[in-house]
């Protein structure tokens, strides 16, 4: 019903009528998404989703209150603005609320891809059929996920602005597993679900799979690693949380504070977030309506920035970036677009300069120890191998590690030229990296 | 609701399921959260639609829409017959189901104080005083306070025949400090009742009012400031003694997730993966822990954050025996993983949402009390660390090796706590682990702990699942792992 710009704007406005607060923002999220599981060689969840919000922010002087719902028959229309409204007029006066963004232009991003919008149930099953397909040619086990999105966002608010744009995304993931041992992983994300090469995934998945049979046990330590792409992005999503957002630094619990313009990692590391980019899933603006600025939070090492939203932006005095969440939320503005610059090795020559060490296909259930010192502990996952003189050689047990972030990045050796968007949490796009040294506590048994 | 249930299912049934179910529902949620003396976010929203699950051919389709007309109803039952035939591409052995009587009746969450009804200004009042209270302490930088309540209303029809309706609340907060030091790169949090989230039950307001979060303040903050210049927790092999928030979320996470026989099936195995509680274990001679373990999954515990009438699939709820000193003997099951074992459902599949597949979720996975008073465990300690309020958590994809770190640690020596220490780690093999345990306190000491935010399957779920777990100690754990 609201799957255009003209659409979602009478909608919009319409909300905005009902409103007597002194500012007011609607957020309109229309999805249609689906999602095909599968488990041990078959389809075993099977799933499709329509929904939308609505999510009203009123201001009365100072003071803010937030409604949502997802009934827009006109009487909840009108009765989720009276409830922004009330729960706004009981709430007592935040004295660092400004104001509501102004408008500001928007250059809109590639984000939507018609292909997608139209992958059938069908079309899913049959994708996820061939990685299926090739792990029982070859005796293994398969399990992994499809999903498909497509979603409508609106913004608009009483100082005039109004965005919108049509998003779709797509992902794959899968696990391969060989024995209670042995397993391989692969995962591909993006804007549109016909550039997913589910050939090469399965065979990506499949041969890791085989190859890891037997792990043999390596004594923790310290070790030069080389951490494929999936590794690589994990560390990065977990480096997100411990301090990119302007709320973190402002609360000086970020690693960031006190750093800025100081070299904090390897001259070799550039990450940024680009909104535009589209090698990860553009967008145009944040849930303001604010446009995404790019933003560049390491440069070669050296600390730059991080990401604001109109309230941490007013608060410090900077320029909005665009990179509200909706409100309210716990995190405050988020990159989630997040990009490392690639280098010029490849996989092989990344692993090439490796002596003694351990490759790492990913990373497992990692979670922020300490977010200031940046200690991060998880497990290796889905294909750890030992390099021996430049060559991987054996599969090894998965190790746990405890590991300062920043030392990581620091310790940065080499980056690989072939990044590629994965997402646990939040979508990154991240290439394979040596590291000279990688702290590795404990043995799972996994 | 009701019209359009039976809308969706009888059309569902004319185009060839062999069975179908449909849940409509509604959930309202309001929260407030105070931050640094300041209320940063007041929320309201209500989310409602209806879903529709079929077995078309022996395979599973579900579909969704937040749309609850006439026309949608048939849509979306079209919808997942379409999905159910294109499982079929790639199938597996046909879907069978546990028989189950069919079910009626309604359940409502007993409660005093319907948390909606208590007026707004009183509950945002409640978190400003345990805000200032926290704040009276000097060194205190940040602190958060919040809670949240919300009221479901659902009714589940199937095509066998049942019709049950259920109006479940649920109500949770905390409040948290942090000291920071910038110069030494060092913050130090504390959190009561309980850290990520909130402590959390199937209650009315009386449970939130029952924390006297004010009265909590100041402690949180001092303990905060005190842990800045606290020493390291050392490293080495030692006796720990867990709190119990802390031995709730060791339960959570090392028995109440590979129990799930959907995980144990290789169901989860592309997420977040698999299960050492492999069901060869299930023989009634697999030791998980020792002598005085005793865990059970009860969804009737009342008050418990994983209580209700029925599951998703209309099972009644229930209480199953999980390990029974020391030795496993049940998993958490649904209608469609239970036979593949030879047995039936043991009603422990949620969804949380009526846009999300139900699937198999912790109820109250508790760990049955013992015999000893905090103090008394303390008292038997010659040497050890007590350990308070997780921090970090961490589990491999078999549920086996885990490291957890926890907010604040004391040690213990002849008996008594003694130093305050900061960072403490521990680590552990879940079956070696619990057979460590030698000590769990009793009922007195025994709370339902609830976990507001345990996250699976794909599309994400976050469900409220419930823990009853008291202190306990453990002999010869690892502890302080990792470079600080």
């Amino acid at each position: 019903m609201y799957s255009d710009e003209k659409s979602v704007h009478a909608l919009l406005q319409k909300v905005l009528s009902y409103s007597q607060a002194e500012q007011t923002e609607v957020v309109y999220f229309g999805t249609e998404s689906a999602l095909t599981r599968f488990a041990n060689n078959f389809i075993h969840q099977n799933v499709a989703e329509s929904n939308h919000e609505l999510r009203v922010r009123a201001v009365v002087g100072k003071r803010m209150g937030v409604a949502t719902t997802n009934r827009l028959d006109d009487q909840s229309l009108q009765r989720v603005a009276e409830q922004a409204l009330e729960i706004a007029r009981l709430s007592p006066e935040n004295p660092e609320f400004h104001s509501l963004p102004e408008p500001q232009p928007i250059v809109p991003a590639p984000g939507f891809s018609e292909r997608t919008a139209f992958y059938s149930a069908e079309a899913r099953a049959r994708s996820v059929g061939i990685i299926v397909q090739l792990a029982k040619e070859r005796g293994l086990e398969s399990a992994g996920a499809f999903s498909t999105e497509t979603s409508q966002v609106g913004v608009a608010n009483s100082l005039g602005i109004f965005a919108y744009e049509p998003r779709t995304e797509s992902e794959c993931h899968a696990v391969v597993m060989a024995d209670a041992q042995g397993s391989g992983y692969t995962q591909r994300l993006t804007t549109d679900a016909t550039s997913i090469d589910f050939e090469a995934m399965a065979r990506e998945a499949v041969e890791k799979a085989q190859r890891s049979r037997n792990p043999i046990d390596l004594p923790i330590g310290e070790y030069p690693v080389v951490l494929d792409t999936y590794a690589t992005a994990d560390m990065l999503q977990n480096l997100i949380f411990m301090g990119l957002s302007a709320t973190a630094v402002q609360e000086e619990r970020s690693f960031m504070n006190g750093q800025f313009g100081k070299q904090l990692v390897s001259p070799l590391v550039t990450i940024y977030d680009d909104g535009h980019d589209p090698v990860g899933l553009p967008q145009a603006f944040d849930y303001e309506g604010v446009p995404k600025q790019r933003v560049v939070m390491f440069d070669r090492g050296v600390a730059s920035a991080v990401v604001y939203d109109s309230f941490t932006a007013f608060r410090e005095g900077k320029p909005d970036t665009g990179h509200a969440l909706p409100a309210p939320n716990p995190w405050g503005p988020l990159p989630l677009h997040t990009m490392m610059v690639a280098g010029d090795a490849s996989l092989e020559e990344l692993i090439r300069g490796v002596d003694r060490g351990i490759y790492v296909t990913r990373f497992h259930y990692t979670n922020t120890v300490h977010p200031v010192k940046t200690l991060f502990t998880g497990m290796t996952r889905d294909g750890t191998f030992l390099i021996e003189h430049g060559e991987l050689t054996s599969p090894v047990k998965n190790f746990r590690f405890t590991q300062s972030l920043l030392d990581t990045l620091r310790d940065v050796q080499a980056i690989g030229s072939e990044p590629i968007q994965c997402r646990d949490y939040l979508p990154v796009v991240a290439p394979a990296l040596r590291i000279g040294s990688f702290h590795f506590t404990g043995v799972t048994g996994a | 609701m009701r019209d359009l249930a039976n809308r969706a299912l009888n059309i569902a049934q004319q185009l060839g399921a062999s069975y179908v179910d449909v849940r409509v529902m509604e959930r309202t949620t309001e929260g407030i959260d105070v931050k640094n003396g300041r209320v940063e976010g007041i929320s309201s929203g209500t989310s409602s639609g209806f879903n529709v699950r079929v077995i078309v051919d022996g395979a599973w389709g579900f579909a969704s829409s937040a749309n609850m007309d006439d026309a949608e109803a048939e849509q979306v039952a079209k919808q997942a017959i379409q999905i159910a035939r294109a499982s079929a591409l790639v199938a597996g052995e046909p879907v069978i189901l546990s028989p189950l009587a069919p079910q009626h009746g309604f359940y409502r969450t007993p409660m005093q104080k319907d948390p909606f009804t208590i007026p707004l200004n009183q509950k945002v009042q409640l978190l400003l005083d345990a805000d200032a209270a926290m704040r009276s302490v000097q060194g205190v930088a940040l602190t958060n306070s919040n809670m949240e309540y919300s009221r479901e209303h659902k009714l589940f029809v199937s095509s066998e025949g049942s019709e049950v309706e259920q109006e479940l609340f649920d109500v949770g907060a905390a409040i948290d400090a942090s000291a920071v030091d910038p110069t030494s790169s060092e913050i130090q949090t504390r959190s009561y009742p309980n850290s990520f989230g909130r402590q959390a039950g199937t209650s009315g307001y009386e449970f939130i009012e029952a924390m006297d979060l004010a009265d909590h303040g100041a402690r949180v903050g001092e303990e905060a400031v005190k842990l800045l210049a606290a020493p390291q927790c050392p490293s080495g092999v030692t006796t720990i003694i867990l709190d119990g928030p802390q031995t709730a979320l060791q339960v959570h996470e090392s028995c109440g997730h590979p129990i799930e026989l959907d995980r144990v099936l290789g169901m989860e195995a592309g997420f977040v993966g698999k299960s050492f509680l492999t069901t060869d274990k299930l023989n009634g001679h697999y030791r998980y822990g020792s002598d005085m373990v005793n865990l059970t999954a009860d969804a009737t515990i009342p008050g418990g954050l994983g209580t209700f009438g029925w599951d998703d699939e209309g099972v009644p709820a229930q209480r199953t025996p999980i390990v029974t000193n020391g030795i496993f003997n049940g998993y958490l099951m649904s209608r469609d993983t239970a036979p593949i074992l030879g047995l039936t459902s043991n009603g422990c599949v949620r969804a949380d949402s009526w846009n999300r597949l139900p699937m198999i979720r912790m109820t109250n996975v508790s760990l049955e009390p013992g015999t000893w008073t905090l103090d008394d465990l303390i008292a038997d300690t010659d040497d050890g660390i007590y350990m308070s309020t997780n921090k970090s958590w961490s589990i491999d994809d078999r549920r086996l090796n885990f490291q957890f770190g926890v907010e604040l640690a004391y040690e213990i020596k002849h008996g008594k706590l003694g130093r305050m220490l900061k960072n403490a780690t521990y680590t552990g093999i879940t079956p070696q682990f619990w057979g460590s345990c030698d000590a769990i306190g009793n009922r007195d000491e025994w709370v339902v702990w609830g976990t507001p935010n345990c996250g699976k399957g794909e599309p994400m779920q976050t469900m409220r699942t419930g823990h009853g777990a008291a202190p306990a100690r453990f002999r010869n754990v690892q502890i302080g792992v990792g470079s600080w």
